[in-house]
């Protein structure tokens, strides 16, 4: 962290004024041997904004969220971020880095190019409402749209079983930290604010995947999934997956089985005759056999 | 979810122009408010709202990100899934131990009794905890649990748990407040009347009348340098209370956990589970030496291994087989590697090893420690399947805290309940891994219901003006000033101060020194200027948390300073051993009403005979 050594702004304003040139962070490279950054953060509110370049150092190690909170600490005290664990845990650090989707806190600064600029702006999809920080609520509205979790009865020796295998499927998408970098990446409501009231968006159909593959749940959420949900809409192209920091296969494991269930069950005719004739109600989704892709990080 | 700016707030201020204006405040009436919304604020609000009382959930960031979502090991529970000798009495006597005797019996009790019912009870809110042969909860070792006791979803327990409290809450119509930081309570005379605070977004003010407040606000970590914690962990929830007339006891008592990353620096004090070593792993220094070994304490020494064979044997074979001692509370563990790395024996970034590599197979570490895998991989290039971890004492958790009713949670001010970490008691002197989460279950649900029930029985309180106002200006008097100092060298001054005079090991000329520094801080605090408006500014937000990360480090301090011996997480290089008179005694803290602290001791709550003898059996 920084500490109370590092230069002060009314200094380094100072320097720039009189035209001392030197870019903002130097005198603490030039003693502590560090290496300087250049970090292009967006700055700005709902009514506009710019990009505004920054020169601080950077030591062995640190990743982009550790340099905003340099920034934050020595030369703009009131740069707006949301941050909580640094751990990868919570996501809330979401933003654009170098324009991609990413988490502040586990982006390497090594594993950026420093021949230029590093920039880093707010997530694209939803409002800003200053500099790094948007307004989410779209997510929790949704979520809120979802039918509960609704249990089965227990075993008959008062137990609820289930085992590993098949928990394992569920398990994958609760490892979801709603970052919502998945909705920002997502091209229906990227740049179509129009979709968004009848789109829930990527975390949200791994949310009902979750809920529809879970063993114990009893809840029917079909005419959300087909109608509301607008799961027509994702056409696939698997954006969400590739910037998930947890590695769940989005589009594989959630989207495409939930795409599965609503033709089976609205456009089947086999099924629907069966179910004339059975007066059965409509089935529970089966965890989809898995995919070829085997995740490293499971 | 209640719209943010739906209400018309207070006159914004843009740096210039009145704090305050009549008339046009945001006020919001409930029958209970819950602050905070981590495992115990949003288990509170669950039950409250259960009980058919008007409930609000106030939390600082969005919901679902509060520090509950960093827990990784476990919830505490005596299910007896995989070992069915486990119980109550077992956990009970556990939990006691582990806080070397220091814990309010009585809320240990109730924890090792409930904890079962409320894990279950997730289970059947749609949590899906990894599972045994037999299709029923898998439970894994901890430190200091003599069973495999922790329910458990790999090394990610608090994100299930918070993510199923959170999407159970959400339909119970519960009114969720966002990015709202409360700063103050205000009173009606003796009893709790509501509560002020302001919207990040936007930093207009906003008032909560309510019947009754539970605070669930957790723990004061921020204040150390070298932490697991994450910015919210500022001791408001204890700055509040004390404000408003509540006891703190054991404050002293400050846990730091054993396995931090210690390399590379910025990632300096993030949490290894202690799940690393409950699955396997060993603690070696740089001889290679499984350095616990020598550090096993009387107190435990019945009941730990005392050769590698053993240790290692326990793990499959519990009932032939002493405990390993890398499975030592983590006050001991931590104090081990502290004097390890002082004798120079240390890793070469100043921790020890941690090593699981080399004793399971990379599919069974990638199996039950994925967050461990991925995090030491993106974060220090180190495959925690192939190489030896680096790791080194964090501050983690802190013990002491508002002084509760063991079974109501209720402080000692009128409608005013805490729950979770901002409450003491339970933990004693140190707190078992494990036991935090089942804590935040157990006493978040009692906090909730007899809040609802104490709503139930008084009115709306009336709301003191002249309190709110003044508490209003004062949170926005730092635009006022110009030219002093910016409040992230403020913290960070605080912040060395408290590591290096107030860490694992201290002593009265070091804790002099801290309160000296503290005083000094607080002058400086006097002068904090902000930059920017008002809104989402963190720059201004830190300069309000510090005022509480003042008070609490100045309670901690004074603590410490009290309690002249060396107990569970408060370690006196001057008074080196446990006391048995200071330990049946409680520090307590107060505030008079001039603002400074006053300490008293007060003997700890008598237990009762039958629980006693579960001491005094043979292990």
């Amino acid at each position: 962290m920084a500490s109370a050594d590092v230069i002060a702004p009314e200094k380094s304003r100072a320097a720039e004024v009189s035209g001392a040139t030197p870019p903002r962070g130097d005198a603490r490279l030039a003693h502590a041997g560090k290496q300087s950054v250049q970090m292009r953060v967006w700055r700005g509110g709902a009514a506009g904004g710019a990009f505004e370049d920054f020169h601080v150092p950077a030591q062995e190690g640190e990743v982009v969220l550790d340099v905003i909170h340099r920034i934050q600490a020595t030369e703009a005290p009131d740069l707006a971020v949301r941050w909580n664990c640094k751990a990868g845990k919570c996501g809330s650090c979401s933003a654009e880095i170098n324009g991609k989707p990413r988490l502040m806190c586990m982006t390497r600064m090594n594993s950026l190019p420093t021949d230029e600029p590093i920039t880093v702006q707010p997530m694209k999809t939803f409002p800003v409402i200053k500099d790094l920080v948007t307004d989410v609520s779209y997510n929790y509205a949704k979520a809120r749209e979802v039918p509960a979790f609704k249990p089965k009865p227990k075993g008959p020796d008062g137990v609820h079983r289930m085992y590993q295998e098949d928990v394992d499927r569920v398990q994958e998408f609760h490892k979801c930290i709603e970052c919502f970098l998945c909705q920002d990446v997502c091209h229906v409501i990227r740049d179509h604010d129009e979709n968004k009231a009848a789109f829930s968006g990527p975390r949200l159909f791994v949310r009902l995947a979750a809920l529809e593959m879970h063993p114990l749940d009893d809840n029917d959420r079909l005419e959300l999934i087909k109608q509301r949900a607008g799961l027509g809409y994702c056409n696939i192209t698997k954006c969400c997956s590739e910037v998930c920091p947890e590695h769940i296969k989005i589009t594989d494991n959630a989207i495409i089985p939930l795409k599965e269930r609503v033709v089976t069950e609205y456009h089947d005719p086999i099924v629907w005759v069966y179910r004339k004739l059975t007066g059965q109600k409509r089935g529970k989704l089966e965890a989809a056999p898995a995919t070829t892709e085997t995740d490293p990080h499971r | 979810m209640t719209s943010f700016d739906a209400t018309p707030g207070l006159v914004v201020r843009d740096g210039v122009g009145p704090a305050f204006a009549e008339g046009g405040r945001e006020v919001h009436e409930y029958d209970v408010i819950v602050v905070g919304a981590g495992g115990a604020g949003l288990r509170a609000a669950i039950e409250a709202s259960a009980r058919g009382v008007r409930t609000a959930l106030i939390c600082k960031s969005l919901l679902g990100k509060a520090h509950t979502v960093m827990a990784e090991g476990g919830i505490a529970a005596a299910l007896g899934n995989v070992y069915p000798e486990d119980n109550w009495r077992v956990h009970f006597r556990d939990t006691m131990r582990g806080g070397k005797l220091l814990n309010n019996w009585r809320m240990a009790q109730l924890h090792a009794q409930e904890a079962p019912a409320r894990v279950l009870e997730l289970e059947e809110w749609g949590a899906l905890f990894d599972r045994t042969q037999d299709g029923r909860i898998l439970q894994r070792d901890f430190g200091g649990h003599r069973y495999a006791r922790l329910a458990h979803v790999g090394d990610r327990t608090g994100l299930e748990m918070i993510r199923t409290l959170q999407q159970h809450a959400v339909h119970k119509g519960i009114d969720v407040f966002m990015e709202c930081a409360i700063q103050r309570l205000i009173k009606d005379g003796d009893r709790v009347a509501g509560a002020i605070g302001y919207w990040r977004e936007s930093g207009k003010l906003v008032v909560f009348r309510a019947k009754a407040v539970v605070l669930a606000t957790g723990g004061i970590g921020k204040c150390w340098k070298i932490t697991s914690n994450s910015w919210e962990y500022t001791g408001d929830g204890i700055g509040m209370a004390l404000e408003a007339g509540a006891e703190l006891i054991d404050m002293e008592m400050v846990q730091f956990h054993p396995t931090g990353m210690v390399w590379p620096p910025s990632v300096r004090g993030i949490l290894v589970t202690e799940g690393v070593r409950g699955d396997g792993g060993t603690l070696k220094n740089s001889l290679g030496r499984r350095f616990m070994f020598d550090y096993i304490p009387d107190f435990f020494r019945a009941e730990t291994a005392e050769t590698e064979e053993e240790a290692d044997r326990w793990y499959e074979d519990k009932t032939n087989n002493r405990r390993t001692p890398d499975l030592l509370p983590r006050d001991e563990v931590a104090r081990a590697i502290n004097a390890e790395v002082k004798a120079g024996r240390g890793s070469p970034h100043g921790g020890a090893f941690l090593d699981i590599a080399s004793r399971r197979s990379a599919d069974y570490i990638r199996r039950r420690l994925p967050s461990m895998y991925h995090q030491f991989k993106e974060l220090a290039d180190v495959d925690i399947t192939a190489e030896p971890m680096e790791v080194g004492p964090t501050c983690h958790y802190v013990m002491g805290g508002v002084r509760v009713d063991a079974d109501t949670a209720a402080t000692r001010v009128p409608g005013l309940f805490a729950a979770g970490e901002v409450a003491a008691g339970l933990h004693g002197a140190n707190r078992l891994g494990g036991n935090s989460l089942s804590d935040l279950l157990v006493f978040g649900r009692r906090a909730g219901l007899y809040a609802a029930d104490y709503a139930k029985e008084h009115d709306l309180p009336s709301l003191d003006q002249s309190a709110v106002e003044g508490a209003g200006r004062a949170m926005v008097e730092p635009f006022d000033r110009t030219g002093g100092e910016n409040p992230y060298a403020i913290h960070a001054d605080l912040q060395d101060c408290m590591q290096d005079l107030v860490g694992i090991i201290r002593n009265e000329g070091e804790l002099t020194r801290a309160l000296d520094e503290l005083e000094r801080l607080k002058q400086r605090l006097a002068t904090v200027t902000v930059h920017g408006n008002r809104q989402f500014n963190p720059g201004w937000h830190l300069a309000l948390d510090l005022r509480t990360m003042l008070t609490v480090s100045e309670a901690a301090t004074k603590s410490a300073l009290l309690r002249k011996e060396s107990r569970g997480g408060h370690t006196r290089d001057d008074y080196p051993s446990a006391d048995a008179e200071w330990g049946r005694i409680n520090v307590v803290t107060r505030r008079r009403a001039e603002g400074e602290l006053e300490l008293t001791t007060e003997p700890l709550p008598e237990m009762p005979a039958e629980l006693k003898s579960l001491f005094e059996e043979k292990h």
